[in-house]
């Protein structure tokens, strides 16, 4: 299934990329304001759903280079890996470890693991949300008893 | 920090997550669900050691002290109920090497099985309400999924009613959780024990409303009378190996839940909500047990037998006695191993002659006997014959019943352990005492004829489990030891509050 | 305020449960998530009702309680994931079905 129009097939273009810019945007900035893992992943979802109204299933499979189980998998792994550092040192699971990296100048790099738990659940939200639209997808248009994805 | 206390749930979220990883190799997500099972099955072990010396295990996770962050509790009880639901973890995934279809697994069963499994162990272990959500959402969604792999006609009618009530339990049970936020101001189950102790006596009549709104959630997840239609409705359409996880699983989580919640919260109007479930627990009996009289399927009956036992374990719980706790701790365990056993039964039969129609089966004593004993321990522990496991999980509830001067639920139970032996006389005769229907053609798999390489494995995890079922019958002292203690554990409530918010003073 | 929530959260249970009562999948769907808005609201309200005040941050005299908002975050995203599943299950079902009456079947199709 997908569109012919013309204005949304040429809106998509440059709307997606824009949508998946913005979503990281939204993933970095998830700590102290609004924003975060989950609605970063939906932001990132739904630009991949525009991409899939405009050209079909099978373009956007094409467009992004893993398989969508993957990035779920990758995403669930990331999230708990996450919890790890803490144990090895000591404290309980899920502890959240900062970590100030100086940069040039004044400019220090502040990394930690809730920011590794947040990229995690962004590749798990775009993974199963793109697993259930092509599931959707797919079972309304061609093959009536094939299992989705 | 005790890693023990954590391991039954990262172990299977693990697995999960690298399970879904490894999705484009069938063996080495086969290879990793038996090994993960088996660490989960050890970790309960150590677990259950941890606790059995130390009465309490408490962690809080990410640092955050109880009563703000999530705690993760273990007693007795909930360390049995994690050490089992590792085993029939194991016992499943063994079965389901030899019997899942190659689709299935290829569209996640494994993964799906991990998160079930994680979902279970972290419901038993968490000591906050809003986790305890979570963990009940979490394993819903990998029962649904399982529920519904290979998408059969039946699987989808079974699976609608079981999602749509299953969700609606959630939504009452958010709503508990709210008014319980709202009334006391936290989450933490001890915490909540002790406020709810020393609320205003006009506040009680909520706090009953709340408990009654708990019950009817886990009621509804537990399938006990006149909540448990979505059972019988669902558990005979998918894969055997999943209905028996199920039966072993799923309902035992709503159980659990009243378990703790109703002899650690709320047990100041006892003899209003238990009174309750004393005649909800008392009515399930029966209206499981005359189901199932009526059935003439093989899932069907188990599934309806279901509803009978958890019946059991209600009044158990509902009786509040040492030894009706005791018995009610035996009874779920017992029932986790025979429900799941017969169903497994069910799937052999199903394996050698394609049916699970009584009508169409027939001819197993004389070609299999092997099976016929293995159904046979199975069956009279579930009606409850000694000196099989079953039986001493039946006498306590009934001799509690009996000392509680509660004479007519007492003889439900006598009446419906009767009725249990005849259903399962029934499946019996028609199974495996009858002659093969001479409608049937197609007995090659039967007699042996043709060969079946990979049956052992289904016969492994019955061969245990029918050990299980007799050893915990004949040499079940030290068990009874241990569950003895856990009843006392859950029938004073102040070690529980004291383990998790007087660490550290 | 208090009476515009109670009313809404009441308009949204009632609704969803009349729609999980038909017989048809779509409305028992759609009843099923008008039924956790509502449950979501309530949750949400059970922190009290507080206007123009921040969750955590700044000026801390005069805040909302920040667990109820958390607390539904939690709700939604399960609610989200739940719902996804849901209706792959009813559009699998209507396929497989070939109807979309909750029994797989319409019981009295000739009575129409």
């Amino acid at each position: 299934m997908k569109s012919n129009t013309l204005i949304l097939q040429t809106a998509a273009i440059y709307i997606t990329p824009l949508q998946l810019l913005f979503s990281v945007f939204l993933l970095l900035r998830g700590h102290d304001e609004p924003g975060g893992g989950f609605i970063a992943g939906l932001m990132a979802s739904s630009a991949f759903v525009l991409y899939m109204f405009s050209y079909g299933v099978t373009a956007t499979r094409n467009l992004f280079k893993i398989v969508p189980v993957d990035m779920l998998a990758l995403g669930l792994i990331l999230g708990m890996i996450s919890g790890l550092p803490a144990m090895f040192l000591g404290q309980p699971f899920l502890q959240a470890q900062w970590w100030d990296i100086p940069l040039l100048g004044d400019a220090t790099l502040k990394l930690s693991t809730p920011l590794i738990f947040d990229i995690g659940v962004y590749l798990a939200v775009i993974g199963t949300t793109l697993m259930i639209v092509v599931a959707l997808m797919e079972s309304e248009t061609d093959h009536p008893s094939g299992n989705g994805d | 920090m005790r890693l023990e206390l954590l391991l039954p749930i990262i172990l299977p979220l693990f697995a999960g997550a690298l399970s879904l990883a490894l999705w484009r190799s069938l063996w080495l997500q086969r290879a990793l669900a038996v090994v993960m099972t088996l660490a989960m099955t050890l970790a309960g072990a150590w677990l259950l050691h941890s606790v059995s010396g130390e009465g309490y295990l408490v962690t809080d996770m990410g640092g955050w002290e109880a009563p703000f962050g999530i705690t993760l509790v273990a007693d007795i009880m909930a360390a049995i109920m994690v050490l089992m639901t590792g085993v029939m973890g194991l016992i499943v995934t063994v079965y389901s090497l030899g019997s899942i279809p190659e689709g299935h697994e290829r569209f996640g069963y494994y993964p799906l099985m991990h998160l079930l499994l994680a979902g279970v162990a972290g419901a038993f272990l968490t000591g906050d309400i809003f986790n305890l959500f979570v963990w009940f959402e979490v394993l819903l969604l990998a029962s649904f999924a399982l529920m519904t792999l290979g998408g059969e006609r039946a699987q989808m009618e079974g699976a609608i009613k079981y999602v749509t009530l299953n969700l609606f339990a959630s939504a009452i049970f958010l709503s508990a959780v709210g008014i319980t936020y709202g009334m006391l101001g936290t989450l933490n189950m001890a915490d909540i024990a002790q406020k709810v102790g020393q609320l205003e006596p006009e506040d009680t009549g909520m706090i009953t409303v709340v408990a009654m709104m708990y019950m009817v959630a886990f009621g509804i997840k537990a399938a006990a009378f006149p909540l448990f239609f979505w059972l019988p409705a669902s558990y005979h359409t998918p894969p055997v190996a999943v209905s028996a996880l199920f039966a072993a699983l799923l309902t035992k989580v709503g159980v659990y839940a009243l378990f703790r919640f109703f002899t650690l919260i709320f047990d100041q109007d006892v003899s209003y909500t238990h009174g309750i479930m004393l005649w909800a627990g008392a009515l399930g009996m029966l209206a499981g047990v005359l189901g199932a009289a009526a059935q003439f399927e093989f899932r069907r009956i188990l599934a309806f037998h279901s509803v009978s036992q958890i019946g059991y374990m209600i009044v158990a719980l509902a009786l509040m006695s040492p030894l009706a706790i005791l018995g009610g701790i035996f009874y779920i365990v017992h029932h986790m191993i025979v429900k799941s056993a017969l169903f497994l039964v069910s799937g052999v039969t199903y394996r050698l002659m394609g049916s699970h129609e009584l009508k169409d089966l027939g001819g197993f004593y004389k070609h299999r006997p092997g099976l016929a004993v293995l159904f046979l321990i199975q069956a009279l522990a579930l009606a409850g014959i000694p000196p099989l496991f079953g039986f001493f999980a039946k006498f306590a509830v009934i001799r509690a019943g009996i000392e509680a001067g509660e004479f007519v639920v007492a003889g439900v139970g006598l009446l419906v352990g009767l009725l249990t032996l005849y259903s399962m006389i029934k499946i019996w005769a028609e199974v495996f005492w009858k002659k093969v229907p001479d409608h049937v053609t197609d007995t090659d798999r039967l007699t042996g004829v043709v060969a079946d390489s990979s049956i052992w494995l289904l016969y492994l995890p019955l061969i245990l489990m029918a050990i299980a079922t007799v050893a915990l019958g004949l040499f079940g002292q030290p068990f009874y030891t241990l569950v003895e203690a856990g009843a006392h554990q859950l029938l004073n409530p102040e070690g529980y509050i004291e383990a998790v918010l007087g660490r550290g003073e | 305020m208090e009476l515009l929530m109670a009313i809404t959260i009441g308009v949204l249970t009632a609704c969803g449960i009349y729609l999980i009562l038909r017989a048809r999948t779509f409305p028992v769907v759609l009843g099923l998530t008008l039924l956790s808005h509502g449950v979501n609201l309530f949750l949400f309200s059970m922190g009290r009702l507080t206007l123009a005040a921040p969750a955590v941050l700044g000026d801390s005299s005069h805040h909302a309680d920040p667990l109820p908002q958390a607390l539904v975050l939690t709700a939604i995203v399960i609610g989200f994931a739940m719902t996804a599943f849901v209706v792959v299950l009813a559009l699998r079902a209507a396929v497989e079905l070939r109807s979309d009456h909750v029994d797989g079947a319409d019981p009295d199709e000739d009575l129409r």
